[in-house]
């Protein structure tokens, strides 16, 4: 039963990640309308701008995690108004998903020519102190305990900003109709950049986090996290916060049951295995809404 | 000087003219008509007007400033507002949120609530519902709902895209009683109406489009009693 618990703890730290960045898909998704297949490759720069400056340059910890976000936040905006926004009213959706294909490769191979193929060894974020604790009979990892509440701060900081804010209120008009937003006043364009911005900056954080939880740092490491999360995205109802957050928390625990309970090698396997079957049953993912064609 | 000035402009979908060159002129304080058939370019017409679609040439001035190429998010603030056909509410929103939405380019907080009360005073039913999400109103209270909205905005000038469709007679009168309150407070209307009779009833003036050109225009209490527009538009 304890290490039923904290397989269970562990599935869900490693969820809570899965759900910073599968919310930035969602609502890039959301407010964009257009799947960025990039947003993994955000999460491997922000682990190397991080790498760097904690590890080479020995900027202290909390300045160079700002550091990475900042950088992200910056290279978000870039791509958008670079690769993106020029095909937004291309006659294909089809020519924008190729693009962010294309990005992502762009930033993959970009990593390998400035930093090499080798793996680097990122220093964990967690103070050694707190590596591991004893919490009655669990042993539980810090990062667990911080990736949770990382997540549920960053859930919460957004929501009171959706729900508060006249940009967040802007995003939440533009997800729903953007004719009528441009109608009320709302610059469509700087709300994605606005979005693409945010889901960027969250995505560097998910680097930090993931990067503290293993280490091992490859210009591809962003690639497969970036699926997962799509996958936790679109499960729970791509477009949906809530359903990203509880769709990586539920990948997550999936993951590591798997992992644990039944093989490391297949457990990836079981995840989509789980994913097909659930879309299967709702095709619309767990919070999805359907969506009405126009007459 | 008119309001706004429409000259020569021009539209067209990829190769297809939508507006051939129309001309028309709307005056402070009027309600005008622009009637016609389907696809004879009469919501392409507002729609190049509030920004949403880009005229291939010719002139929109409004109050005297060129606005041909301003975008639509710009167009709000000038004092312009559209109310689109198919009411486009945010459906998942209340009809506060709705609301305040429609307030989104003013600052002054006492102005809005100000606007917020007048706008429950004309539309009691959108109090009554406030907190209730607009996706789920019948489709008269979300043509409410989409009219207040446009309200929020304390427009000069609101257009209004086929604001009776798809309701039932009871809602249409109670629809045009709006109209007709919201011009009497000094609101200028440029009206798109396939409900033809009605429409001239309450308007001014009135265009008559036909496949993007204007064919025929006057004082709507004229072409009521026009032969020809009664047989093509008012099935008479």
């Amino acid at each position: 039963m304890v290490t039923f618990i904290e397989n269970l703890i562990n599935g869900l730290s490693m969820g809570s990640i899965y759900a910073i960045i599968a919310i930035g898909y969602t609502m890039v998704y959301g407010i964009a309308k257009m799947l960025n297949f990039a947003h993994g490759d955000i999460i491997m720069v922000g682990s190397y701008a991080a790498f760097i400056m904690i590890s080479t340059l020995g900027v202290p910890v909390p300045l160079g995690i700002l550091g990475s976000v900042i950088i992200c936040l910056c290279l978000g905006i870039m791509i958008e108004k670079i690769a993106y926004k020029p095909l937004r009213n291309a006659g294909s959706p089809l020519a924008v998903l190729i693009t962010a294909i294309g990005v992502s490769y762009f930033l993959q191979n970009g990593a390998m020519l400035v930093f090499g193929s080798n793996t680097k060894s990122f220093t964990s974020v967690i103070p050694a102190s707190i590596q591991t604790m004893q919490i009655g009979p669990f042993q539980i990892k810090g990062i667990a305990v911080v990736s949770i509440l990382t997540s549920l701060i960053l859930v919460g900081i957004l929501q009171t900003f959706i729900g508060r804010t006249r940009p967040g209120q802007a995003m939440l008009a533009c997800s729903q109709d953007r004719a009528a937003a441009s109608l009320m006043g709302i610059s469509v364009n700087n709300t994605i950049t606005l979005t693409f911005a945010i889901g960027s900056a969250m995505a560097a954080i998910a680097g930090v986090l993931m990067c503290s939880y293993s280490p091992a740092l490859t210009p591809t490491t962003g690639a497969m996290p970036g699926i997962k999360a799509f996958t936790a995205a679109v499960f729970g109802g791509i477009g949906s916060i809530p359903g990203a957050m509880v769709g990586g928390l539920v990948l997550g625990i999936i993951e590591q049951l798997s992992k644990y309970y039944i093989s490391q090698q297949v457990s990836d396997a079981i995840v989509f295995g789980v994913l097909i079957i659930i879309l299967l049953v709702k095709p619309t993912g767990l919070f999805g809404k359907v969506i009405q064609e126009k007459v | 000087m008119a309001m706004l000035q429409v000259t020569d402009l021009k539209v067209n979908y990829g190769v297809i003219p939508a507006l051939k060159g129309i001309s028309f002129e709307v005056n402070q304080g009027e309600v005008i008509a622009l009637i016609g058939a389907n696809g004879a370019g009469k919501t392409t017409t507002l729609h190049t007007l509030t920004g949403l679609i880009q005229a291939a040439s010719g002139k929109i001035e409004f109050e005297g400033k060129d606005i041909t190429r301003t975008p639509a998010h710009k167009i709000v603030t000038m004092g312009m507002a559209h109310v689109p056909e198919g009411r486009h509410v945010f459906p998942d929103m209340t009809v506060y949120q709705n609301l305040m939405l429609g307030a989104f380019t003013r600052r002054d907080k006492a102005e809005i609530s100000a606007n917020l009360e007048m706008v429950y005073g004309r539309f009691p039913r959108l109090k009554e519902r406030a907190r209730q999400v607009a996706g789920t109103l019948s489709g008269g209270e979300q043509q409410m709902l989409a009219m207040g909205r446009a309200l929020m905005s304390n427009p000069k000038i609101i257009l209004m895209d086929e604001p009776s469709m798809g309701l039932s007679p009871i809602y249409v009168n109670e629809i045009f009683d709006i109209i007709e309150k919201v011009s009497s407070e000094g609101v200028t209307v440029l009206l798109v109406e396939q409900n033809a009779k009605k429409a001239l009833t309450i308007a001014d003036r009135a265009y008559v489009l036909e496949t993007g050109t204007i064919s025929t225009s006057g004082r709507a209490s004229d072409l009521l009693h026009d032969d020809a527009i009664r047989k093509a538009y008012l099935g008479e």
